[in-house]
Formats: structure tokens, sequence, C-alpha cells
């Protein structure tokens, strides 16, 4: 009896899981370009397949051979494929809309290149002129060295 | 066949460099020599040893509390400050020096020295630090894991650790939490046949204290200089054939 309800409680079980698989997993969108004129440096299969294989490589000579040939590069990737939305926004790496994110999302592969590059192209960063800490900190040891200084405002 | 390539691509910067300088002011002149020997090679071209980059930096004309080198230096790499001074990045730190005997000052910006025989790479664990053919120092972030042994063996305190998540980075920078890095001398400008951003700076105010070049190639405007008026490391005494010198110490 009891292996009896064992085995109807695996079933159901299983049961559940696969439905709910089926209905909680949708295929990831993936955003194409809006210029349609643009190619990618490979066909499509294989660079879903291959992608990591051509960045890797050219990552390794860039680095530390100076080689900086713009088709394999992670910066021409993002500059094609991450694209402002009809409502204007970028969707960040963390965001499932993000064209890297999307499918690594889906293939629960996690993603490391961004925690150092940007995640968008330049052109949509906007960077204020900044006082860094680095700079008052030097021109309030000015200021301390020189009496005539009054203030720290240079 | 390789050396021929790069021999007339010299040759014909450097008349084109002369050709430059006979119709501009005199000016400008100082900025069209310093600018002359920079790199020719083609995108697709390794770096080789044929090159030896350097920067020659002239006390004298070093104004203290002008920062013009370090602000290029931050705008160039993205580099925002937490204000955290004692541990924010800084690639270039001004730091005065002052004679006690003569009561002589001079100020001077301090980056990362690119040694020949780089302290930060004999200790590095990973590999992540190295020295490329052509004498730059750097940090292939993918394989630093942080330890920071080189900001320990570094002499010039010219490195630093990034603490914080890092986002919109430049494209001349890179960078994130849990690696260690410096002054790149631009790298990204380097290849292309530019002039680091702190140089450019610098000649751009009109400073002239900063130039830029190929120490292996004997007519560069920083050899030429180095020939005539020297040039010191350092701590010399150390041995490790820096790439920046300094007049006036």
């Amino acid at each position: 009896m009891t292996r009896f309800l064992r085995l109807t409680y695996v079933l159901i079980g299983l049961t559940l899981l696969s439905t709910s698989a089926i209905a909680e997993t949708p295929f990831p969108t993936i955003h194409e370009p809006a210029d349609e004129s643009l190619k990618c440096i490979q066909p499509e299969d294989e660079m879903r397949r291959n992608h990591m294989n051509y960045i890797l490589h050219q990552r390794d000579i860039t680095m530390h051979e100076g080689i900086r040939t713009e088709t394999d590069s992670l910066a021409k990737c993002i500059d094609c494929h991450v694209e402002p939305n009809e409502k204007g926004e970028i969707a960040g790496i963390e965001s499932d809309e993000h064209f890297c994110n999307a499918c690594h999302q889906y293939a629960s592969v996690q993603i490391d290149c961004f925690q150092c590059h940007a995640d968008r192209p330049q052109k949509y960063i906007s960077r204020s002129k900044h006082t860094s800490s680095i700079r008052q900190m030097l021109q309030h040891t000015l200021a301390a060295q020189d009496p005539s200084s009054e203030g720290v405002d240079q | 066949m390789k050396n021929s390539v790069n021999n007339s691509r010299r040759e014909f910067l450097s008349k084109a460099a002369v050709a430059g300088t006979i119709t501009i002011a005199p000016g400008v002149l100082l900025h069209q020599t310093a600018n002359a020997s920079t790199s020719t090679k083609a995108d697709d071209e390794p770096v080789s040893s044929e090159n030896r980059w350097g920067m020659l930096i002239d006390t004298a004309k070093c104004a203290t509390g002008c920062t013009d080198c370090v602000d290029a230096c931050n705008e160039e790499h993205g580099l925002i400050g937490n204000n955290r001074p004692a541990s924010d990045t800084q690639y270039i730190r001004k730091v005065t020096l002052k004679d006690k005997s003569t009561g002589h000052e001079s100020s001077l910006p301090l980056m990362c020295q690119h040694c020949e025989t780089a302290p930060c790479a004999d200790v590095c664990p990973t590999g992540a630090s190295f020295v490329r053919e052509d004498g730059i120092a750097l940090v292939d972030k993918h394989i630093c894991i942080g330890c920071r042994y080189c900001m320990m063996a570094c002499p010039y305190k010219a490195r630093s650790f990034v603490h914080e998540d890092v986002k919109n980075q430049t494209l001349s920078s890179p960078r994130g939490k849990g690696t260690v890095e410096a002054c790149t001398m631009c790298v990204t400008r380097v290849d292309k046949g530019g002039i680091p951003a702190c140089v450019e700076a610098c000649t751009a105010e009109n400073h002239n204290a900063m130039v830029f070049g190929d120490l292996n190639d004997p007519n560069s405007a920083i050899s030429v200089e180095l020939k005539n008026r020297g040039g010191k490391q350092i701590r010399p005494d150390l041995a490790l054939n820096t790439g920046v010198r300094y007049q006036g110490l």
C-alpha cells in the first residue's frame, strides 16, 4: 500500500514538474538590430553555438599582443545588438531583455563579461564631468601645505 | 620583410612630420615633434619589441596644484571616486617633493613607471600582470584573482584595487570589482597611433611638461631630449629600467 502511494506521489510530482516547465520557460525573445542591412560576422547558427570562442580568442590577442581588429571585438557585438527599446530605455545586463542575458538566462549560463565591460554602446553612456575624490584630497593637501591659500577652492 | 614595411612607414611618417612642421607656427612645433614617433602598426599586427614606449616628464614645467593630466586620465578611463580617497582608484598621483636642505619644491605626476623588469609581473601568481613586448606593463583582468601581491611589490605604489562595482566603463578601460589596475599608458590609443590622454592634455594646455614616444627610436623626440638633457629614473638603484623618466629631480 505504502509502495503504491509512494509511486503515485512520484508520478504526480513528475507530471507537475513537466507541465510547469513547459508553462513557465518561454523561449527568449531576441531583438534583431533595427538596421537590417547590418550583417553579423558569421551566420546566426554559428554565432549561437560558438560566439564565446570568437570573443575568447580576440580577448587574449588583444590583451597581450595589442591586435585590435574590430570584427571579433565584444564592443562591436554590443554596438549592433544593444539598442534602446520603443520607450528609449536600454535594458541593462541584469534584465532579461538584454541581448546577451536573454539567452544566457534561458540556458542558465552565467555571464561574466559585463563585470568589467560596459553592457551598452558608448554612445548611450552619459558621463558627467566629476571631481574625483582624489582631486579633492589633493586640493586639501595643497591647501594645508600652503599658508597663503584660504580655502580649498581652486 | 616585416622590418622593411615598418621602416618605410616610419620614414613616410617622419617625412610627413617634417613637412608639417615647416608650415606651422613655432609654438605648435613641439607638439608636432612630440607626436611624430607613435605606433605605426596595423590593427591586425601584433606589438613588437622594436618599440619601447616611454614618457619623459620635465618637473620644472609641472606646476604645483595643476591636475590637468590627472583629470584627463580620470575622464579617459572613467575613474569615478566614491569619496573614499584611501581606496579610490588613481592611475596618476601628483606628488610634491621638497629638498629639505635647500627648500626647493618640485611637483610631478607619478604613475606606473612601466618597468622593463617589473616587480608586479615577477610576483603575480597567475600571470595576469605582464609587460607587453613594447614595454607597456598591464594587468590582464580576465585572469587577475585580486590577490594584490603586485600592489605590495610595486615600489612606486602605482596600482589600485577596485573595491566596488563599476558600471558604464569606457572602451579604453574595462574595469571591475576584485581586480587590480594601474596606468595602461593609454594602450588603446597607443595601438592606434595615438598618445596617452595625460600627455595630450598637458600639451593642449600648453604646459608641455610631458613627452611620449619610442625609446628605441634614436630620432624620436623623447630619445633626442633624453640624449641632450638627460632624464632620471625614480629609484634607479632598483635597476628596473623604467619607461617613465623625469627631468629636474
